[in-house]
């Protein structure tokens, strides 16, 4: 397998709220990005799927841990070296119109990232942009000139792709990219994305809580509840054979086309979301998991590797 | 599947732009008012150029003469008398009213536009830092304008005019420092919703600096609504100038303001009610122009580019 291009070691994440309260986001998770992978994070809302995101990028850094990008530990770096260091780490974010500033023009916007690092001479940027519009699929001579709200979301995540490839950033991070758009756009920047990565060799970290849109994209696949990490494995192992009950639990809720099926739901016992600000001891999802027993109220299940290259956080694993 | 996808995207775009690029009009209800401040500038700008008295000359003879009323006057830059006829009549010692009007109005011009300039500046740059930065830059911006806020404005017009003298560039000057509050306060509640959006992200992971999000990014989107308010705050002062002559704080005489012309005819209301009625409905037409203007700006802030 290939090294691994990002390594996030017991990343934490949390926020200050009034009362003096801790927002628990992302408690201490540990994963690898390879190079030229893609990995999918899924979670439902609010697992810290973003959060964590968020701090790779070290927007803001974030409050422990450690992320090392080809030799260098981010979470470490002082302004200045970070600041050199960012063209290689680009993100799109899910709402495709609040990415784009409505006061520019898609000429400008595109063209900002080799401004802000100086990149390329004032004449060489004007035909950089209009071949990178042309690879994400969009007309340069009908989009230049334009503003953002005079395009559609699926066009303005076009521009969002473009604006982050020019760059030509190592790794690509997609935080949930196709979640604010149509079905049927939606597969059209999949395999845009898809397309782009093969062109560019990019590594991506793709953020959805769409199962069905994670298979489809990802190599591997990670699975978040409430701030950690509960399972990590190849794509098509999570999806046949989920170790961890909280995956379970999410692959049952795909819905499948066809009404003979019966429906097979894994029952939770609890189906509301613990607050971050006081998640349960112990293994976090053990106040829903039909599976749980004392002792996973008592200690906190480590990853452990049931097969290779399968981890799981779980004291009672469904399989291995 | 590329070309497809171009082809699609392109197809698209050329449907739905035709209507979208429509250009947006602006109506009567922004050219009138705007054609009366245009006005209202002209006169002032070229008071200077114009056969007729100057403001402070008097002719004994027809006070508080109605308008219409044919009297001799020195005309401005002359020694001779001339037969001139007052068009808005004279006021209560006999100067010309058409010659104060328009002399006034760049009184009420430079403060009604110099002194939202000076807030709109000082106070924009202020909120627009404080919104961006939060924190203690934010708090400690915050508390000094709710200090200013808080502070008698009457008390500081009354010191500065004791203690500096009264006079036009005083006057703009304290006026202005009085407006940075509400400014600041505009700015920043609109830079913290900006500042929340993806865009402002993506400029700081494409390795932009705080001064290139501020400038770029964040002002031009801060600054319409800026605009808008200013064009209250235009609107406000214009009538504070008004006020404040009652209390004698506006313009030594005999340098005429529609505030001092207005609060000189009030002893002669019952017999000669144009010498204040004259000014005072200038005021009135110039204040509600800028109000309308500003209005118009709002509605045509596009609710598509200013959602969140």
């Amino acid at each position: 397998m290939n090294a691994p291009l990002l390594s996030v070691r017991e990343l934490t994440v949390e926020f200050r709220v009034p009362d003096e309260r801790t927002v628990h986001a992302v408690s201490g998770i540990s994963f690898d990005i390879r190079q030229g992978e893609t990995l999918g994070l899924v979670g439902e809302s609010g697992c810290g799927k973003s959060s964590a995101a968020r701090a790779l990028m070290q927007l803001p850094p974030p409050t422990g841990g450690e992320v090392w990008f080809q030799g260098t530990d981010l979470a470490r770096q002082s302004g200045a070296v970070l600041r050199r260091l960012r063209p290689k780490l680009q993100m799109i974010f899910q709402d495709p119109i609040a990415s784009l500033n409505p006061r520019h023009r898609v000429a400008e916007i595109v063209a900002a990232p080799l401004r802000v690092n100086r990149l390329l001479p004032r004449a060489q940027i004007g035909p950089r942009v209009a071949a990178m519009l042309e690879a994400v699929g969009l007309e340069p001579a009908l989009a230049l000139d334009r503003r953002p709200h005079e395009f559609s979301g699926g066009q303005c995540q076009r521009i969002s792709i473009a604006r982050a490839l020019i760059l030509e950033p190592a790794l690509l991070i997609c935080d949930e990219p196709v979640s604010a758009l149509d079905v049927s756009v939606q597969a059209q920047i999949l395999n845009l994305l898809r397309e782009m990565k093969g062109r560019m060799g990019l590594t991506m970290l793709f953020i959805s809580h769409d199962l069905a849109v994670v298979k489809n994209v990802s190599d591997r696949v990670a699975v978040m509840y409430l701030g950690r990490l509960c399972e990590l494995a190849p794509s098509e192992t999570l999806y046949r054979a989920p170790a961890h009950p909280y995956t379970a639990a999410l692959m049952s809720a795909i819905p499948v086309p066809d009404p003979t099926q019966p429906v097979r739901q894994v029952q939770l016992t609890a189906s509301d979301l613990p607050s971050p600000m006081d998640p349960p001891s112990g293994c976090r999802f053990r106040t829903r998991c039909p599976r749980a027993e004392a002792r996973c109220a008592a200690e906190v299940p480590p990853p452990r590797e049931i097969a290779t290259g399968h981890q799981v956080a779980c004291h009672f694993p469904l399989t291995g | 599947m590329a070309e497809t996808a171009i082809d699609n995207v392109a197809a698209g775009e050329a449907e739905g732009l035709a209507g979208r690029r429509r250009r947006r009009r602006l109506g009567p209800g922004f050219w009138l008012p705007a054609g009366w401040i245009g006005l209202v500038v002209f006169g002032a700008a070229t008071a200077g150029f114009w056969p007729m008295p100057a403001p402070e000359t008097i002719d004994f003879l027809n006070r508080a003469a109605m308008p219409g009323t044919v009297g001799e006057i020195e005309l401005a830059g002359q020694t001779e008398l001339s037969e001139f006829r007052y068009l808005l009549g004279t006021d209560n010692i006999g100067r010309d009213m058409l010659s104060r009007l328009l002399y006034g109005a760049r009184v009420s011009l430079l403060i009604g536009l110099l002194s939202p300039l000076i807030g709109l500046l000082v106070g924009g740059a202020l909120g627009v830092v404080a919104g961006y930065y939060r924190g203690r830059v934010d708090g400690a911006v915050v508390a000094a304008m709710d200090v200013i806020l808080a502070f008698p404005a009457l008390a500081l017009l009354l010191a500065i005019t004791f203690y500096l003298g009264p006079s036009l560039p005083n006057l703009i000057l304290a006026l202005g420092f009085l407006s940075v509050p509400a400014s600041a306060r505009v700015a920043r509640a609109n830079t913290l919703s900006v500042a929340r959006r993806e865009f402002v992200l993506a400029a700081k992971a494409m390795g932009a600096s705080d001064l290139y999000i501020l400038v770029r990014e964040i002002v031009p989107n801060v600054l319409m609504p800026l605009l808008v308010f200013a064009m209250l705050l235009v609107a406000v002062l214009i009538v504070a100038e008004g006020t404040l002559s009652f209390l004698g704080l506006s313009v030594p005489p005999p340098t005429p303001s529609w505030g001092t012309m207005i609060e000189e005819g009030r002893e002669l209301l019952d017999q000669a009610p144009h010498v204040t009625m004259i000014p005072a409905a200038v005021m009135c037409l110039t204040v509600l122009s800028f109000n309308l203007i500003g209005d118009r700006l709002r509605s045509l802030i596009d609710p598509r580019e200013s959602r969140l």
